[in-house]
């Protein structure tokens, strides 16, 4: 069964489906994207059953000629890496959803266009995770824009627009960057045994170094751009600010992976001395987005800007962990992939919620939440108590093996970064205390709590965030083995000790 | 006294061109004899009829390669018949618009606000000399890429322009203007046809032959004056690019596309860029091929500043028509980087490039010409503000079309991006291959503007609207959407097809 290509189809088949309907029919539209998303999701699951933990090959490999002239194949193929990613991305698609029944209406367009272009994007989001040939996870890395280009501009808020050609045009001219380099590795691979964009055998070319450092930074600026890492991150806090909470959800928790994953896959892969060259810088940077990123974080006034600094501050711990080539390292970074998707995702929501009832996402503008709509100043504090990594909650699992595999190796960048959780600390329960405790402030005396459909989508949130923290190793079986394979096939061997499946060093 | 021999000609494969030529002289009968009723439907059916014709006859003789069709004059192979393919392709659709008489004065001569004209236009008449002139420019673009001597190459370069320097001075509205383009285009179009005939004067005394087989063995024997080789290649150029509206050959390029009426600057846009450029591949790759290290670094300098001053010269355009002419100076730019590449993949590139190419623009004027308020059409960019409101199909159609120009995956335009740079890139010009996508990230900008002007500004209550299409000019803009799209995603049958089959014989 070709699990792959199937779970991308479904998204396209729901789109086909929701835009053959009229557009008075919204709420026909809703339910049909809902259950689309959902029975994505209960695929993914059912393929993630499928997986084989040990096995370091890729899995459900498909491969089809697509444009042959150019060798180009339509090949599909995962490891345990991009396996964690598409089920993040298939089990919040349905969250996104149904948390944000309403946040179409207010569009410049029907409410179907809104799912059409939603569902379009999910299939995207697989495809690139999915991808294993490099000029098809180009196509996807540069289509996926077009749809949230449509989804920022065209139902966020404020100034939208602006706030949506910024995004598209830093994310082309980081893939127009990287599209030179695909153009460099594939005439060498023809002058070396034939044209391939297979990954694998791009991995065995032979580089002159200068070629190789050059190739590499044209990936690495795209992804830098896309994760984002400072100082390439301008972008996000506009784009956040003036997306619908569930396409932040989806740029953030999602997008924005594709950044790092690229730079796993990519980057350490394609050239892996051009990495180790790089690296003191790339840590350099990586570090500095995190202390910046939590710095800039406390400043906000507004929520959606905090949660998009707070993720400028998580990126950098992600990046550390991929460059820090250990495979603690690695597993902390993927794992920590998987739950900044899930702690944004709370946040923005939730966030999303409050300033829909409120009117205003400003942080002055709330105060003592906690009277008034307990459910929902909990179900924020939660999130905050897992952004911050609280122990217990799975955050803490992936910043504590983030901060171990790269103090190994780096041990001054580690305990610089160590700085960003206390910073953490500061920039989730100050706006926490102003906005959800003491007295209730004016305006926010008559804010209703969430209703059931918002609990609906939550409750699973808040609780893999939990689980996660106490059992992660259902993650990190399948993600262990492919973080030692990555960091095998990139040349690095761990310097001190390897990792036992319950995420505990040895 | 010189004995006269009978010139041999080989019908079956000069046949497309004679089919176009008899085309035209019937059209011109029609034009005195018919009645003026009945002229309009007569020509267009006449020149329809001849181009379907001619195109069925390129297909019979898609197989064949001769150089003594015409007494060694001209050469059908592979590229000759794909270009004179394209060139009835693209002809084709343009007469499809052509037919809308709307946007043609009705007599040309009368001036402008005079009795005359209204008295002309009180008449109800439709001007139908447009389309003789049509089907002889077309017989030139035919020709002028299969040509292989300079006195051949110069009369096709005559045959093709004369009608165009007519054409763009039809405009029915804001007819100074149009008359203006019209001179504009005839004046230095007879100036860089007089560096031609200079360059090619060089040429003969360089080679003592005119014919390209002539020029390139004088090149291989290395015989002759290399003063004089210089001093030809560089003049013929200019003649040469001139007319593809490279910098700094450009400046007519944004008057005329303005100026003349919407449905031929589609058609010159398109038809003559395929043609102009199939001239420059023959003659590059033929006869200067090895002499490559004089002509390659001329050529690099002016691609590279065509790239960007196109692109970046687009940038502050307030007309739609002026825009997408600065566009196509960067395409040329693009385009250039093919002939640089002087290999196999440089030629297939271009070929499908140029196809691609002008189908886009093709649809993308047909849909200038559907925006109108009650003076005509509407060209200025900020009145197209919310057209994506008005009448989404054509704003998504428009989209499309920018989003192929920009180089957008899953368009036509990104795999020509693709073949070309990667073709540059193979012969060792990395140089344009980076400035090539630099360019590209700066064109993005302002195609990206409009599509932010259709979608996402509020509509403005200026009269402006979107006609209802005639079929014909429906017709035009569902086939070149179709194929810009196809071309995108399933590129593979065409290019295997262009690859087989282009190979130029000297």
């Amino acid at each position: 069964m070709k699990w792959l290509t199937s779970l991308m189809l479904l998204p396209v088949l729901g789109a086909v489906l929701v835009s053959t309907l009229p557009k008075a029919k919204e709420l026909l539209a809703k339910q049909i994207a809902f259950v689309t998303t959902l029975v994505v999701a209960v695929a993914g699951i059912a393929m993630a059953t499928q997986f084989q933990r040990d096995n370091v090959d890729l899995q459900f490999v498909e491969s089809h000629s697509w444009i042959p002239t150019f060798g180009i194949n339509y090949a599909l193929g995962i490891d345990g890496i991009a396996l964690v990613l598409i089920l993040l991305s298939v089990l919040l698609a349905p969250i996104v959803v149904l948390a944000g029944w309403n946040e179409a209406v207010g569009g410049r367009w029907s409410v179907k266009t809104f799912y059409v272009l939603m569902l379009i994007l999910e299939t995207m989001m697989i495809g690139v995770f999915a991808a294993n040939d490099v000029f098809l996870f180009y196509v996807f890395f540069e289509a996926m824009l077009v749809p949230v280009y449509f989804l920022i501009g065209g139902y966020g808020t404020g100034a939208r627009a602006a706030a949506a050609v910024k995004f598209l045009l830093y994310s082309l001219f980081g893939g127009l960057l990287m599209l030179a380099s695909i153009i460099a590795l594939y005439v060498i691979s023809g002058e070396q045994g034939g044209h391939t964009f297979d990954i694998s055998a791009l991995a065995q070319l032979h580089l002159s170094s200068t070629t190789e450092n050059l190739l590499f930074l044209g990936f690495f600026i795209a992804f830098a751009i896309k994760a984002p890492l400072w100082p390439f991150h301008t972008w996000l806090p506009d784009a956040a600010d003036a997306a619908t909470p569930g396409t932040s959800v989806l740029l953030l928790g999602v997008l924005d992976k594709v950044g790092t994953f690229g730079m796993i896959r990519y980057c350490l892969e394609l050239f892996p001395h051009a990495s180790k060259t790089f690296t003191p810088v790339i840590i350099v940077l990586a570090v500095i987005s995190i202390i910046y990123g939590a710095f800039l974080a406390i400043g906000q006034k507004d929520f959606k800007r905090l949660i998009a600094f707070t993720s400028i501050s998580h990126f950098g711990f992600i990046t550390l962990g991929i460059f820090a080539m250990t495979s603690q390292g690695h597993s902390g970074a993927t794992l920590y992939m998987f739950n900044h998707g899930f702690s944004t995702a709370a946040l923005f929501l939730i966030a999303g919620w409050m300033s829909s009832r409120r009117g205003s996402s400003k942080i002055a503008d709330f105060g003592g939440l906690q009277r008034v709509t307990p459910i929902m100043a909990w179900a924020f504090f939660f999130a905050g108590m897992s952004s911050l990594a609280l122990p217990g909650l799975s955050s803490f699992v992936s910043e504590f093996l983030v901060l171990v595999g790269t103090y190994t190796r780096y041990p001054v960048a580690a305990i610089i970064a160590a700085f960003g959780i206390v910073l953490a600390a500061l920039y989730i329960l100050l706006p926490i205390q102003r906005a959800l405790h003491g007295p209730t402030t004016d305006g926010n005396e008559s804010l209703t709590d969430l209703n059931l459909r918002e609990k609906i989508a939550i409750a699973p949130v808040l609780a893999v965030i939990l689980v996660l923290g106490f059992y992660p190793s259902p993650l990190l079986n399948v993600i262990n083995p492919a973080a030692a394979h990555s960091i095998a096939k990139a040349g690095f061997t761990d310097p001190l000790s390897s990792i036992d499946s319950k995420g505990v060093t040895k | 006294m010189i004995a006269f021999v009978a010139p041999s000609l080989s019908y079956s494969l000069l046949a497309p061109i004679l089919i176009v030529l008899g085309g035209a002289v019937l059209t011109v009968i029609f034009e005195a004899f018919l009645s003026k009723a009945i002229r309009p439907i007569a020509q267009l059916s006449v020149t329809l009829g001849t181009l379907v014709l001619a195109l069925g006859q390129v297909w019979r003789i898609r197989h064949e390669s001769s150089l003594t069709a015409a007494m060694g004059s001209v050469a059908i192979d592979g590229p000759a018949i794909l270009l004179q393919a394209s060139v009835l392709i693209l002809a084709v659709l343009g007469v499809f618009l052509i037919a809308d008489h709307d946007h043609f004065t009705v007599v040309a001569a009368t001036l402008p606000g005079s009795e005359e004209e209204l008295a002309s236009i009180r008449s109800g008449e439709k001007l139908t000399e447009v389309y003789p002139l049509t089907l002889f420019a077309v017989a030139g673009m035919m020709l002028f890429p299969i040509a292989t001597d300079l006195i051949t190459l110069f009369v096709a370069l005559e045959m093709l322009s004369l009608p165009l320097y007519l054409m763009a001075g039809l405009s029915r509205r804001r007819r100074l203007m149009s008359q203006e383009a019209a001179l504009k285009y005839f004046l230095l179009g007879a100036f860089s046809s007089a560096f031609f005939l200079f360059g090619a004067a060089f040429l003969y005394g360089y080679s003592g032959s005119v014919s390209l087989a002539g020029i390139y063995e004088a090149v291989s024997g290395g015989t002759g004056n290399s003063v004089f080789l210089l001093i030809g290649i560089i003049f013929l150029s200019v003649g040469l690019l001139f007319k593809v509206g490279a910098v700094p050959f450009h400046a007519w390029t944004p008057d005329v596309y303005q100026g003349a009426p919407t449905p031929v600057t589609a058609f010159m846009a398109a038809a003559t860029k395929v043609a102009a450029f199939g001239a420059i591949l023959r003659i590059f790759y033929t006869s200067f091929a090895n002499a490559y290290w004089d002509w390659r670094p001329i050529l690099t300098v002016i691609a590279i500043i065509t790239m960007v001053f196109g692109s970046l010269v687009a940038i502050s355009q307030r007309d739609i028509k002026r825009m997408l002419a600065y566009s196509s100076i960067a395409h040329a730019g693009f385009l250039l980087s093919g002939v640089i590449a002087l290999n196999k993949a440089g030629l297939d590139a271009s070929i499908f490039y140029l196809f691609a190419y002008g189908m886009a623009t093709l649809g993308a004027f047909a849909v200038v010409t559907l925006v109108r308020d009650s003076a005509g059409e509407v060209t200025d960019i900020n009145r197209w503000a919310g057209l994506g409101k008005r009448s989404p199909f054509v704003a998504t159609v428009f989209a499309t079309f920018l989003l192929a120009f920009a180089g957008i995956p899953l368009t036509s335009g990104f795999i020509g991006k693709f073949s070309i740079f990667s073709a540059a890139y193979e012969s060792g010009n990395e140089l344009i291959v980076v400035v090539g996508v630099l360019s590209s990230a700066i064109a993005a900008y302002f195609y990206v503007r409009v599509i932010v002007l259709m979608f996402f500004t509020d509509l403005a209550e200026d009269g402006t609207s979107v006609i209802i299409p005639s079929i014909l000019t429906r017709a035009t803009i569902v086939v070149t959407f179709a194929i810009t799209v196809f071309l995108g995603v399933f590129p593979a049958p065409f290019l295997n097809f262009i690859s087989s089959t282009a190979t130029f014989i000297r």
